[in-house]
Formats: C-alpha cells, structure tokens, sequence
C-alpha cells in the first residue's frame, strides 16, 4: 500500500464516563472508497468529528498526508483538504442555497465571486439542486438539504471527502443518483470515506469497509467478508 | 458609489443643520438619537450579523466615556483624540472580552457579558480619579467655530461618527466577513467545516464592535460636562442597543439605523411630553411588538409587503 493519505493510531474519545472509541486505528490509501458502517451509538459520528476536527481526541494521532493534524482547528483541516457532510444537516439556513456554496469557495479555494458563482452552480447542477440555487436553504425539502450538505463540501475541493449518512431517507433512484456523484468525484481523484446505514449502497461503493461497535473496531475487510462476518452480524442483529 | 453620495449629504445637512438657527433642544435631543445610532450599529455587527448576543453594551460605552475623561483630565487632550482613544481602549476591551468569552455560546456568552459592565462599573466607582461614585464635574471648552454652542459641535461630531460606524458595518456586511459571520450565526460548526475560522471572525466583530461603542461614548462625558457610574453604566444602553437593531432588522446595515431613529426619537418625544420613566416602558412595549408580529424588525415587514424591491 502506498503512503497513507489519512492515518488514525490508537484514537480514543471519552465524553465524561462513557467512551465513545477506545484505541481506534485506521489507515486509509490516497483514492480509495472507504466504508464505516456500525450500529446506532457505535462511535461512527464520533470517530469523523475526530479527524474532521469538530472534536478533540483525548489520545492517539491523526496524520493526514503525513502530518499530524489532531491539534488544528476544523477550519484549518477543512483548508489542508478534508471536507465533510453532516448527518443532520446543518445549512447555512439564512443564505440562499448558492451562497451555502460560496462559503467554502471564498473561505478554503480563495476565489473571486464571479469565478466561485460559477464554479458553484456546476456542483449544483450535477448534484441536481441548479434549480434551487436562488432558493433560501431553509425552504428546502430533507432530501435536498442532504444533497446541499454533499455539494458544499464538494465546493471545499476536498482530497478527502467525508460523507456521513448523505443517503438517509432518500429514494432508491436518488440513492443511485448520489451513489454515481461519489463514484465520478472518487475517479477524479478524491479519497472518499462513507457512513451509511444503507447496506446496499455502502457495500456497493466501498472497496475496503470497517465495522465499529461501541467504539472499537471489530471488523475489517472486503465488503464480502464484512457481511459473512459473524462478529459483525451479530452487532447488527443481536444474538 | 451611491452610498458615499448619501454618506455625504447626510453630513451636509447635518452640519448646515447645526448652523442653522433652530431650537437648542433640538440638537440635544438629536445628539442621544445619533449616539444610539452608532451604539446600535456597532451592537448589529456581533449581535445581529454573527447572533453572539452582548449585553455588555454599556460597559464598552462607559468605557469609552471614562477614557475621554482621563485624557481631558490628564492632558487637556481635544475631542479627536478622546474619541479616537476611546475607541482604542474599548476595542481592546472587546477583544479580551472576545478571548475570554466567544468560546461560551447562546445564554452564556450573554449572561458573560452582562459581568463586565459590573465589573467595570465597580473598578470606576473605587478609582479615585475619575470623581469614583461621586462623579466628576467637567468644564467644557471654549465653544469652537462656526458653531454657536457646544451642543452644536457635539451633533456634528456625533454625526460623523454614524456615517463611520454605518460604513464600517456596511463593510464587514458586504465583504467576505459578512459572510463568514452569517455562516456563523447559521451554524458555526458547519462555518468551521467550511473553512471559517470562527474565532477569529467573532473576536473581530467583538474588537469593531467594542471600538465602535466605545466612541460613542466618547462625547457623553462634554455633553453632559459630568460623569458618573451610575448612569454611564446604566443597563438601559445595552437593552436600546439590543432592541434597535432587532426593531430596524438585523441582516443590512440600515436596520439598526431605522431601529435608532424610530425608538430614538419616540423615546425623546415621550420624555418631553409623558415622562423619563415611560422610555423603558416604551422600548419593552415595542420589542415584544415586534418579536411577536415582526420578527425581522421594520426591514422585514418591508419584504413581506413589497417582495420584489428586497
């Protein structure tokens, strides 16, 4: 394997008594699709915030293209080349939804208004939200803000594209939609990490899948193997 | 462009205005309107634009009085220079109180900020110098030319300090830190995840804001050629500096300015005809007026009923 783009050694997180993760290590290959699945309350969210830099780790290191990024600022990881979606969309609500856009465009890339308004309203109309653009994000429907939440960290021009739950509650043809996005940004080079509780999709688009349960990893592998798996079988279904 | 030429003509007339042979009272009146013209504005900047709600308002004010007083008392310094070091000192205020307390959100960076004006009020009622809780009387200069009284003076002054404050505040608005501020208010973890460096916005907006309320009160201790804790510190200032802007609307600048004008120049009018202590009464009427039937103050009533001009 080459030089991993984002490395995690013995990452764990505690939220007063309770701990969230507990040695948690993960390596992952620039341009790889990565899948993090685990049941409800496993660590998942957590782990993000973690090398997203919504939250501190309490120990461990993260390295992102070699460097140690687990003290900076969000901001200033989402600047290095980590963007993320939220699993509750969290829009820029006052804004129209282009503008949602021009935030990491003038904040991460630096660009000029004309340039950002145009390179915006290309993510919009492949993600499929160009005729909403003018459209204040609070009057947007959950699918939409789903997709919102996807197309601006795409605007972020991110090497590695953390995307937490982008499919909950959409269609099946949407699912496919927001699937084919992910697939063409990963062969354009993007590094992608995917949190989903759609079996289906994750095992679809994944080339390598992690299983978390209460904060440790009991699994890793091919999605293949991660399905045949009676550890993981058994976080999922009870026994 | 067309702003600057407004920008301009409001200083015009104000200054013709002051020449002009009206009433006295009108420009003592219209002095505390302006004042919180500027207090508004300077408030919009944190509070409105990033939603980071200070009560701390008489504090900076205050503070920015009690500096004009120490370099008057101390240097016999002009009225350029007390404002300019009293927006100094205040901005440096605003931006400690930034570093200590923009990490708190919601209520408790409100409730923090409500500390400082006591904190500070107690520091000015045990310093010696400055008159402590008796206060101190203060003798105007002479009356500069062209104007015909002091009053005057200060109207022009205080004038020129709202086309300051309102094109500082134009500025953060429209540039890339407006933005980064409403992401902010929106938001602030998604703000930080899309690159904002948040803290560094808010302490900004706490410094400009903190300067801009501080030169404000500035002129107050010439006006009333007096100064005191009391009332120099008096809640009242925060309450007005919240409430104008949430009147006016929060999200362009002129909000604030229509908040000021309009309960400004109500609370004037209802001082002279019912009495002082109606103003509060005013203000607490009219807030919940519009919080209940306008949440988005004057600005947005005006979207509401004309949709196409906003």
């Amino acid at each position: 394997m080459a030089a991993p783009l984002l490395k995690v050694q013995g990452v764990s997180k505690h939220f007063g008594g309770f701990t969230a993760l507990s040695e948690v290590s993960i390596a992952i290959a620039p341009g790889e699709r990565f899948g993090l699945i685990g049941p409800n309350g496993s660590g998942k969210t957590t782990l993000i915030n973690c090398i997203s830099g919504s939250l501190r780790n309490d120990s461990g290191s993260i390295e992102f293209e070699g460097k140690e990024i687990s003290g900076l600022a969000a901001y200033r990881r989402t600047r290095k080349g980590i963007a993320r979606s939220f699993q509750i969309p969290r829009p820029f609500h006052s804004m129209s939804v282009l503008e949602n856009l021009l935030v990491p465009y003038e904040y991460v890339v630096h660009l000029k208004q004309s340039d950002a308004e145009q390179q915006a309203m290309e993510i919009l109309r492949r993600i499929g939200l160009a005729d909403k653009a003018h459209a204040q994000a609070n009057q947007l429907s959950q699918v939409e803000l789903r997709k919102l939440e996807l197309a601006r960290a795409m605007a972020a021009r991110p090497r590695l594209l953390i995307s937490d739950e982008a499919m909950a509650g959409l269609s099946g043809s949407e699912v496919d939609e927001v699937l084919k996005i992910l697939f063409s940004l990963n062969a354009e080079g993007i590094t992608i990490i995917m949190i989903e509780h759609i079996m289906q999709a994750v095992m679809r688009f994944s080339q390598r899948v992690i299983c978390l349960d209460a904060g440790k990893i009991i699994c890793e592998g091919t999605p293949a193997t991660i399905v045949a798996n009676p550890e993981v079988q058994r976080a999922y279904l009870g026994a | 462009m067309k702003y600057w030429i407004g920008a301009a003509a409001v200083l015009v007339i104000a200054f013709l205005t002051a020449l002009s042979g009206l009433n006295e009272y009108f420009f003592y009146a219209a002095f505390i309107v302006l004042q919180f013209m500027v207090l508004a504005t300077a408030w919009n900047i944190l509070g409105g634009y990033a939603g980071y709600v200070n009560f701390g308002t008489a504090a900076f004010f205050a503070i920015g009085g009690y500096t004009a007083v120490v370099l008057f008392k101390w240097l016999g310094a002009p009225l350029a220079v007390q404002i300019a070091a009293a927006a100094l000192v205040s901005g440096l205020l605003g931006f400690g109180v930034g570093l200590l307390t923009l990490r708190l959100r919601g209520i408790f960076f409100a409730i923090a900020t409500v500390a400082i004006i006591f904190i500070m009020e107690t520091m000015m009622v045990n310093w010696r110098y400055v008159g402590g809780a008796t206060g101190l009387q203060l003798l105007r200069p002479d009356v500069t030319q062209p104007f015909a009284s002091y009053t005057r003076m200060l109207f022009v002054v205080m004038a020129l300090l709202v086309v300051i404050a309102v094109s500082v505040a134009r500025y953060v608005q429209i540039s890339w830190i407006g933005r980064g501020l409403r992401a902010i208010r929106d938001s602030e973890e998604a703000a930080e995840c899309s690159g904002v460096p948040t803290l560094k916005l808010k302490l900004f907006a706490c410094t400009v804001s903190g300067a801009l309320m501080g030169a404000a009160g500035a002129p107050m201790p010439m006006y009333l050629s007096f100064i005191e804790p009391a009332s120099s510190f008096n809640l009242n200032y925060s309450v007005s500096a919240l409430a104008m802007p949430m009147i006016g609307g929060t999200v362009h600048w002129i909000g604030p300015v229509i908040g000021a004008l309009l309960l400004g120049s109500i609370q004037q009018i209802v001082t002279v005809t019912i009495s002082s202590e109606i103003n509060v009464l005013v203000i607490g009427v009219l807030l919940v007026l519009f919080v209940v039937f306008a949440p988005d103050g004057v600005l947005g009533l005006f979207k509401k009923l004309w949709p196409r001009r906003s």
